[in-house]
């Protein structure tokens, strides 16, 4: 495995922003998930729950409902009074339509997700018929005097409203006429919507109960509450041979600290999401037919892209956040140590910029050039590229001004190696290829999409020697171009799961890939074909426990020096395959920890394998070379991300 | 297999006898049995609770919680009791081999019993198919599996909705058998292998009466509800979780509507509708809740707790009655006394306290506090224990020692002496003496002669000394008040002391120091003589009474018994006996010793003038015997035989290791039965008032007058000692009774005259009372009939009683006594 001196960095300062509203759709099995930044993300159940697409958060634009409708389209509404829909395949927002109506509340479809009705601040509910490309305002319904509707859900046609003097957070209307209801009292109610008499009441928390969601099949519902607490209930019969059935409380989660501000249930699992930012997935286990990745319960914290950008000439790392970038100077160290000491700093490390975003988006990416005299970010509808100077300590930040019409947002963007080419991926599905000269560039090709598709491409990988550059979107397979010849050199054979990572290894111009069902390829661009290795791991298959790892891959780099190894991380584990050791099979371990020393080389030859995993650094959101003996491994861990949260209900446990 | 027998009548020749040496005397278990041992059974109207105790079955009111009936029919230990669900008059008992019994309306003929196998830890649920009898005992030969390996305890097994599945736990696991589909469902805690999850493991199961729904307790404190679980896949629980330890048992209300748990917190906690958050509690119940059990009529429920009490709680969880036994959860240190005033047992109850115990009645009369601190029940702190009590002055003064050793060199003690309030009727704390002694104390004694002008005490020590206490004048401007000082320290060559006893007559004092005894002067603490005798310590010392007063009694360690005499100064006999117990008769000259040995206890009668002793039982019992007390008798016996002569003034009460109070006697518990329970029972007792004139005996006699006079017919009353109503108020105690003006109607109705037969307000709610008439008579009927179903029907009975004169109804009655199941034999 060699040995590394590495960079351990905490001092990225991220946290994400809370759960809003969590939408699950049944037909594509994704996961809409809301935060309160107004950003929009996309979780693909059937690959391995990985956040395939997302939408970026606008500073007016607090979503307070999410939607799907007619199959696939996803609606949000939000504080601002807007409609906006999504294009799930351009990734950008359709349109926006105003309610005029005040901010809006809620918002649901009908079951025949044919129309949308949204429920308004002044107490107005509207009803809006949605038309292949738009939605068009319908009829309004009468003004609720109260102002206490905070939520509401209308299933079949029909329209239900609890007025109390606590706040309903949710109801629910099942096809029998039970309406169910969740209050700011701690109640789980059923009421008879035919006599609107309440029919059984469960104290279930001592705070509110904020969400609440059923099942398809109305056999089982799922509620979460202020405490963090999530409730199953479920219906059951009474005696197993009457028809008659009720609903029980059964099984209790606390995986969450803070609100839980939403839930979703899909026919598998329990979904839930709040202020603490986790989204939970707790799969049923009685609905789970085979033990495989779904019957395990997913906690997912971070993104699945890279929010850092790191410059390996000058030891620069940039820092994403939703509203400004930050450029640090890596710490330095004089001294030398054994393996596995922590080596004191002799110079700490710089915070060399803080760049603020204009206008209320949020960033989508950001990049820094490996030379680090180039920072280039986008927002929905900006595109920015900065020039940066270094004069000894200080640095001057020049804007390059006029940046071509087209050029308006991006959903990636990759510097060549040598800093003099920049490759922009837009949401069209188009890539820019921009050639920088010192203080000016020149825009030098665009290769537009295949016809036919109009898929955005949101990966980019770029040879060492700038020859190539591979593009992934969220479906289709990889494309790689030829640089030199602006050509479509070839395609990579589509995989049924999305890619989560793409490098080109040095020299070889071999193509390395992850999947998000955790499959690793590696494609030969000049022999357009899988390499060897890569059949041989295919006809082999990977080794169980690296299957059933939770997070996706989200880098992948290489070793100057080691054309065998390569180098790849996801959030809890990083990884050298060294591609001449032979693979791990289902019966050896493959967590190995670093052999000890006094082990004889004859046994550490027979249990030594490809794989070299190490989970010193978690939850770890980056890690690359910087040069052959270097590595920076950027960490968040958890405990500072809780200790930035709103303090939760405080709950008196026993004992203490 | 003996199996189960309705036992509803009882013949006293059934009597436990461990012992029958003679026909007339044996040891016998007085009371004091485990009341909690399995859980109570409600009868179905509520008035009665029928408790497993020891060999018998003891039946209490719920209302006014005496002891009204002894059931009697096993010769060993009674393991379970169950009404026979067709015939509220029936129960079932089942007594050892058998560990637990069960029976449920959907199989009325058969009954479940757990049964072990061959292997000593491996227990077996059966069914037991009841061959149709009228007898009491009944050979069952029909056995049929249901679940093997199962937890022996019936807490661990409970009877679903309607008897359609069992549920039984154990260890980690739940097993469900479906009755119809002959199948069995098993879910285990999947994380029981997990440290985290450790003490999931199951303590007791209860079934939903009406829903499909078992509850079950864990070890952890848990309760979960099963659900779903005719379904390998989609059962499912919920978790109740209040209960710190684990839980011990739980019920369902009869509707299913609440569900109550107990466990060690003492505290009885209601769930309503199944709901975490909502949930009642009834605190402060004294001991940890080993059972509880819920009334057929749903408007009572009992639990019974360790301390041996069993606590009738109102449905509104508030406690109506308190049916408290001997406590006998803790060790005994204080031995067993008699307290002058009561002539109650007294002894260690609760901790820190002082229970006093009514041999007579075999209940708890009340509890002392000694230590007056809060108990916290938590294992692994160390308790002030209350080691020494003894009674003063005619019981005017009690004076106790309670001690809490953490480490060997922290010892605290507090000696407590208490003075008897006669307007409060209990005893009040005069004098408290910090560290009496820098060790532990061995011995305590009053100074008990009547000559004594002041009240002496004495504590001998580990430290080497012996101290006297006397009673001072310590008033002072404010108060008039009497204080207890130490009047005088002695000690000898440094030994430790090991027991001291005062003479008949107060004169002297002896004092065993090790290997040696003291003799003092108690008027001028002067050493008068000692002996030596060089065969071990001194376990125990005491002084002849009576004609026997000059000789002094002591008892070594290494098993020899030494009696001096006082006026010589020399050893008058000696005999090799290991002496457990040592008391003297305080009614005579005879002194009773227990010795052990491997093979058991024996008993040895003797007085100090002669050796050959008076009476010799052998094996009393198999354990060691801890203490003994001789308890003067209210009315003496008048044994004839010279061998049993030591008992005609007083009984002999001794307790073994294992906390059973055995006794010498001749009669059954039936007839040990107090004159005030016998009072609730009889139906001759009315005094004779006028109102005994229009009710009772008295108006058959005028019967025949009256009804030769003209007015005859017109007050010709009903033989009115049968009517129930009337029986209701004059054997329930006035304390209970409803309002007169409920009872009026009641009573005026039944006083009026009816040509008809029985009207329908005729409820046969008190037929438990008149149990024992009952069945007889339901046995006679169903051997006339041939008819196997017994039935309760008590018009019947009524009948022949209205038509028959008294002499003629004896005349029946000694006929129907005649054995009548030859019939069925043929």
């Amino acid at each position: 495995m060699g040995e590394f001196k590495v960079h351990r960095v905490r001092f990225f300062n991220y946290v994400p922003p809370g759960i809003r509203c969590v939408a699950y759709n049944n037909q594509s099995n994704r996961l809409a998930v809301s935060r309160t930044d107004g950003t929009v993300e996309i979780y693909n159940l059937s690959a391995n729950y990985f956040q395939e697409k997302f939408f970026p958060g606008h500073e007016s634009r607090a979503t307070e409902a999410l939607c799907w409708a007619q199959g696939q389209r996803l609606f949000s509404a939000g504080l601002n009074g807007e409609i906006l829909e999504y294009d799930l395949q351009a990734l950008n927002i359709k349109y926006a339509m105003d309610a005029f109506g005040g901010p809006i509340w809620s918002m649901i479809a009908s079951p025949s997700g044919s129309q949308l009705l949204i429920g308004c601040e002044d107490g107005s509910v509207k009803l809006f018929q949605i038309t292949p490309d738009k939605i068009q305002f319908e009829r309004n319904f009468d003004r609720q005097k109260s102002s206490a509707i905070r939520k509401m859900i209308v299933d079949r046609q029909y329209m239900s409203v609890s007025k109390r003097k606590c706040i309903v957070w949710g109801v629910a209307f099942l096809s029998d006429g039970t309406v169910i209801s969740v209050d700011s009292a701690g109640k789980v109610q059923f009421w008879d919507s035919a006599t609107g008499t309440l029919i059984k009441s469960h104290l279930i928390a001592n705070a509110d109960v904020q969400s609440i969601a059923v099942a398809d099949q109305e056999d089982s519902f799922v509620v979460g509450t202020a405490e963090g607490t999530v409730f199953h209930f479920q219906l059951v019969s009474v005696t197993s041979n009457s028809t008659e059935k009720q609903w029980v409380r059964t099984k209790p989660f606390q995986h969450h600290t803070h609100d839980v501000r939403s839930v979703a249930h899909s026919p598998t699992a329990l979904i839930s999401g709040g202020t603490d930012t986790h989204l939970v997935i707790r799969p049923l286990m009685e609905k789970v037919e085979v033990k495989n990745y779904d019957a395990a319960l997913r906690k997912i914290t971070f993104p699945h892209r890279r929010l850092i950008s790191c410059s390996k000439k000058k030891q620069l790392l940039l820092f994403q956040f939703a509203h400004h970038l930050e450029l640090w100077r890596l710490g330095s160290t004089v001294a030398t140590g054994k393996n596995g000491d922590t080596l004191p700093l002799s110079k700490n490390a710089d915070h060399l910029l803080h760049l603020k975003t204009k206008g209320p988006e949020n960033i989508i990416c950001s990049s820094v050039s490996p030379c680090g005299s180039w920072i280039a970010y986008s927002t929905a509808c900006r595109f920015f590229l900065y020039r940066l100077n270094y004069e000894h300590d200080n640095i001057s930040l020049k804007r390059v001004s006029k940046m071509p019409a087209f050029l308006h947002s991006a959903l990636q963007i990759l510097f060549s190696e040598d800093s003099t080419k920049l490759f922009v991926a837009s949401n069209q599905g188009c890539l820019h290829v921009i050639q920088l000269l010192e203080g000016s560039f020149k825009h030098l090709h665009t290769f537009q999409p295949q016809s036919g598709t109009v898929e955005a491409m949101c990966l980019l990988a770029v040879s060492p020697d700038g020859n190539w550059l591979a593009a992934s979107g969220t479906s289709a397979g990889v494309h790689v171009y030829n640089v030199k010849h602006l050509k479509l050199h070839c395609t990579v054979p589509a995989y049924n799961f999305p890619v989560t990572a793409l490098a080109i290894a040095p020299n070889t111009n071999y193509l390395v890939i992850a999947h998000s069902d955790q499959q690793v390829f590696e494609y030969s661009i000049p022999d357009k074909q899988y390499t060897e290795w890569s059949r041989n791991v295919q006809k082999q298959g990977l080794h169980h426990l690296w299957l059933q790892r939770d997070t996706p891959i989200t880098h992948i780099s290489f070793h100057p020096k080691r054309p065998m190894h390569i180098l790849l991380h996801d959030a809890y584990m990083f990884c050298i395959i060294d591609k001449s050791l032979p693979l791990p099979n289902d019966k050896t371990v493959l967590y190995n920890p670093l052999p000890p020393k006094n082990e004889s080389d004859v046994f550490r030859r027979r249990t030594a394998h490809a794989f070299k995993i190490s989970k010193i650094y978690k939850p770890l959101l980056f890690l690359d070379l910087l040069d052959e003996r270097t590595l920076v491994a950027v960490e968040r861990p958890l405990d500072d991300i809780i200790a930035q949260l709103p303090p939760p209900i405080k709950k008196k446990k026993f004992g203490t | 297999m003996t199996g189960a027998g309705g036992v509803a009548s009882s013949d006293p020749s059934g009597v436990c006898a461990k012992m029958e040496e003679e026909e007339s005397i044996r040891v016998v278990h007085c009371g004091g049995s485990e009341l909690n041992f399995r859980r109570a059974v409600f009868s179905a109207d509520s008035k009665y609770i029928f408790c497993v105790s020891g060999d018998f079955v003891k039946v209490y009111s719920t209302t006014t919680e005496e002891c009204v009936h002894i059931l009697q029919g096993h010769t060993d230990l009674v393991t379970g009791i169950q009404l026979n669900p067709s015939n509220h008059l029936q129960t079932f008992l089942v007594g050892p081999k058998l560990y637990a019994l069960f029976t449920h309306h959907s199989a009325e003929d058969s009954v479940f019993v757990t049964i072990n196998k061959e292997e000593p830890d491996v227990f077996q649920l059966v069914s037991v198919k009841l061959p149709k009898s009228p007898s009491q005992e009944i050979e069952a030969k029909e056995l049929s599996s249901i679940l093997d390996y199962i937890n022996q305890s019936p807490k661990c097994i409970a009877f679903g909705r309607k008897g359609e599945y069992v549920a039984v736990v154990r260890d980690f696991y739940l097993s469900v058998y479906f009755f119809k589909k002959k199948t069995t469902s098993r879910f285990t805690l999947s994380s029981s292998k997990n440290k985290k999850h450790a003490r999931n493991g199951f303590t007791c199961v209860a079934c939903h009466p009406e829903e499909d729904c078992i509850a079950s307790g864990h070890m952890d404190g848990k309760i979960r509800l099963w659900r779903n679980f005719d379904d390998d896949k989609k059962y499912t629980y919920t978790c109740l979780h209040w209960h710190h330890d684990m839980v011990m048992d739980l019920a369902f209300s009869v509707t299913g509507s609440s569900l109550l748990s107990g466990g060690r917190e003492c505290v009885l906690v209601e769930w309503r509708e199944a709901g975490e958050k909502n949930k009642e509690f009834l605190p402060r119940l004294g001991a940890t809740i080993e059972h509880i059990s819920v009334s057929p009529a749903g408007d009572l429920l009992c639990t019974s707790h360790s301390d041996n009490k069993i606590m009738v709680i109102h449905r509104n969880l508030e406690t109506s009655a308190v049916i408290q036994g001997l406590v006998k959860d803790r060790s005994i240190l204080t031995g067993l006394t008699i307290d002058p005033k009561t002539k109650a047992l007294v002894l260690n109850g609760k901790p820190g306290h002082l229970q006093f115990y009514s041999l007579q009645s075999d209940k708890q009369l009340y509890n002392l506090d000694i230590v007056q601190q809060e108990y916290i029940n938590d294992s692994g702190l160390f308790q002030i224990e209350l080691t020494k009590a003894a009674f003063g002055c005619f019981g005017n003064w009690l004076a106790t020692v309670e001690q809490r050793q953490e480490k060997e060199s922290e010892l605290e003690m507090q000696m407590k002496l208490w003075k008897y309030n006669k307007k409060t009727q209990g005893f009040v704390l005069n004098t408290k003496i910090n560290m009496p002694h820098d060790d532990h104390i061995t011995a305590l004694c009053f100074c008990n002669a009547e000559r004594c002008e002041t009240l002496t005490l004495v504590t001998a020590s580990k430290d080497g000394h012996f101290k006297v206490w006397i009673l001072t004048d310590d008033s002072d401007i404010y108060k008039k008040a009497v204080g207890w000082t130490c009047d005088f320290v002695g000690s000898y060559h440094k030994y430790q002391a090991t027991d001291c006893c005062f003479s008949e007559d107060g004169s002297l004092l002896a004092v065993s120091f090790e290997e040696i005894v003291t003799i003092w002067d108690s008027e001028t603490w002067e050493l008068k003589c000692t002996f030596c005798q060089r065969a071990g310590e001194i376990r125990r010392l005491c002084f002849g009474r009576l004609t026997c007063s000059k000789y002094l009694l002591g008892a070594t360690e290494n098993g020899i018994l030494c009696c001096w005499n006082l006026l010589s100064c020399a050893l008058e006999w000696s005999a090799k006996l290991s002496v457990r117990v040592m008391e003297p008769d305080p009614q005579s000259e005879n002194i009773a010793a227990v010795s052990w040995s491997s093979e058991g206890s024996d008993l040895f009668v003797f007085k100090p003038s002669e050796p050959r002793p008076l009476y010799i039982q052998k094996n009393v019992c198999r354990e060691e015997v801890q203490w003994g007390v001789f308890v003067p008798r209210d009315v003496p016996e008048s044994f004839t035989s010279e061998a049993y002569q030591w008992l005609n003034r007083s009984q002999f009460y001794f307790l073994t290791k294992s906390q059973s109070l055995l006794t010498f006697s001749t009669k059954s518990p039936e007839e040990k039965l107090t004159p005030t329970s016998k009072q609730l029972l009889a139906e001759e007792s009315l005094p004779t008032t006028p109102f005994y004139f229009i009710l009772g005996k008295h108006r058959q006699q005028e019967d025949q007058k009256l009804s030769e006079t003209s007015e005859s017919e017109l007050v010709q009353l009903p033989v009115t000692e049968n009517i129930p109503a009337i029986a209701e108020l004059l054997h329930t105690p006035a304390h209970v009774l409803p309002s007169a003006a409920f009872l009026c109607s009641m009573f005026v109705n039944s006083l009026l005259l009816s040509n008809e037969t029985k009207s329908a307000e005729e409820t046969p709610d008190d037929v438990d009372m008149e149990e024992e008439k009952e069945s007889e008579d339901s046995d006679e009927e169903s051997n006339f009939t041939e008819h196997v179903q017994i039935t309760s029907n008590t018009d019947f009975r009524e009948d022949i009683i209205h038509q028959l004169s008294k002499s003629e109804e004896k005349e029946l009655r000694r006929f129907r006594k005649v054995d009548y199941s030859w019939i069925a034999a043929l």
